[in-house]
């Protein structure tokens, strides 16, 4: 089984060719938004950090920018700096992985300005852009598919049509050489004991209780009841009442591969297969994680409705129920309703699912990506200073 | 089908329409009445679940009942409580 992909010089391969704009602070957002407004074939991603942190936070903001930038959807990065800033664009482009591909450096201070540095950053940008144009989409093996899964604003059918019917093609692309992400630590609280019967190793099933362990420990130390936000209002209504049984609807999605690694927030997976990051939730959080460790895809279930979109991985959303599907079809791919009502087995929706990823990864945008859902955010792991 | 039985050893099922009081249900090849109105993907009590049992679904324990639940009711956060990341009884 093979896909039209875009191969880069590390022997990654994309299923987009976007060229970046990327800031490293704040401060550098309305600038990398306006140079990417001006050149065809750009996408800017603003966020609210790159100053003032220290520690793990700090470390962390850098290997998620620089993790984006390294993703294999982005054929070439211009990274926008202010100039004064703790997170340097020297600091996040040294810290890309070396994956061999343009990356251009604008800073504010030394530009002269607003307009001067737009200018700048727009012809560097274009330069890119026309570079990347001619790139021509190759065939290449499912094994280089990098799938993020993610889910929601679950409700109580997620667990029982759309995870497991992504969890059927989570396992057709393990047992084709391809890696799938599991994440969301918090909701496999409750979960963790299926998952530790698979795991690859006792390395393995330690670093998964010790990510669980480290989450609800701070759940604990809240001195509140977690289900003041976990299920969220939104999975409650959908008829979740617990977090254990969130989880156990959520852990679906993984399939039922041997889990060979687990790897910290926004990291890169060093094994092929199933893969767990330690990541919180909260939807885009996470999304962000798995883009900067590398996912070329995503396949997003929800019972109550996102529109949420990364910007440069297509992100394909499957409703769990029928009713979602025809309220929100303008954000909705794919419906697994159909698992409910029987028109579908979890197998047969499975592979309708496996034909659209095949299609998304070839070039068919996404819902998401054809609204422009730009969505990204960082784990935080410490306060701003 | 109108509540799904996930797997044997569940002592809930899962609403695949709204029900209404009174509504008879077949689950499992047994008969039961909704005692409540139980939205669509909300749970049923399938058996009497005393109050500290755990409460039973896709073959695990979901959390436990705070009160006696009588079969036919519906389970949800005001008769069910989660057993994890409890800070306010840490």
């Amino acid at each position: 089984m093979r896909f039209w992909g875009y191969e880069r010089p590390d022997g990654s391969v994309g299923t987009r060719n976007h060229v970046l704009v990327l800031p490293t602070v704040a401060c550098a957002n309305h600038i990398a938004g306006s140079i990417a407004t001006l050149v065809a074939g750009t996408v800017a991603i603003a966020h609210q950090h790159g100053c003032t942190q220290m520690g793990d936070d700090l470390e962390q903001t850098i290997r998620t920018l620089a993790g984006t930038a390294s993703n294999s959807n982005v054929y070439g990065v211009v990274v926008v700096g202010l100039g004064c800033e703790a997170i340097s664009v020297q600091e996040v482009a040294s810290a890309m992985r070396d994956s061999g591909k343009p990356v251009r450096v604008l800073i504010i201070q030394e530009r002269g300005g607003s307009l001067s540095a737009t200018a700048d950053g727009a012809r560097m940008a274009m330069d890119l852009s026309q570079q990347a144009s001619m790139l021509r989409r190759v065939e290449c093996s499912v094994g280089r598919i990098i799938l993020g899964t993610e889910c929601g604003g679950s409700d109580a059918c997620s667990g029982l049509s759309a995870n497991p019917a992504l969890g059927w093609v989570s396992d057709r692309l393990v047992e084709m050489g391809g890696t799938v992400l599991l994440a969301e630590t918090t909701e496999l609280i409750g979960a963790e004991h299926i998952l530790c019967r698979r795991a690859a190793g006792k390395d393995v099933e330690q670093a998964l209780m010790a990510a669980i362990r480290k989450t609800e420990g701070r759940a604990l130390a809240s001195g509140l009841d977690l289900r003041g936000t976990q299920p969220t209002p939104g999975n409650m209504e959908g008829g979740i009442s617990t977090i254990e049984e969130k989880s156990l609807g959520c852990v679906h999605k993984a399939g039922s591969s041997v889990l060979q690694e687990v790897i910290p927030y926004a990291f890169a997976p060093s094994k092929r297969g199933l893969v767990m990051m330690d990541t919180p939730g909260q939807d885009i959080e996470q999304l962000s994680g798995m883009v900067a460790g590398g996912v070329n895809v995503v396949i997003f279930t929800t019972g109550r409705g996102t529109p949420a979109g990364s910007p440069i991985v297509p992100t394909i959303k499957i409703s769990s129920n029928t009713a979602l599907y025809k309220a929100m079809r303008d954000n909705i791919d794919l419906d697994a309703g159909t698992v409910l009502t029987g028109q579908d087995s979890v197998d047969s929706l499975g592979q309708k699912l496996l034909d659209e990823l095949l299609e998304v990864c070839s070039g068919k945008l996404t819902k998401a990506e054809l609204l422009r859902h730009s969505d990204f955010a960082i784990h935080r792991t410490g306060p701003t200073f | 089908m109108d509540v799904l039985l996930i797997d044997p050893r569940d002592n809930v099922g899962v609403a695949l329409v709204p029900l209404a009081a009174g509504d008879c249900l077949r689950v499992g090849g047994a008969g039961l009445r909704s005692l409540g109105a139980i939205p669509f993907g909300h749970k049923v009590a399938l058996r009497d679940i005393p109050a500290g049992e755990a409460v039973i679904k896709y073959g695990e324990v979901i959390g436990r009942a705070k009160v006696f639940i009588t079969r036919g009711s519906h389970v949800h956060v005001h008769n069910l409580e989660s057993l994890r990341g409890r800070g306010d009884l840490a």
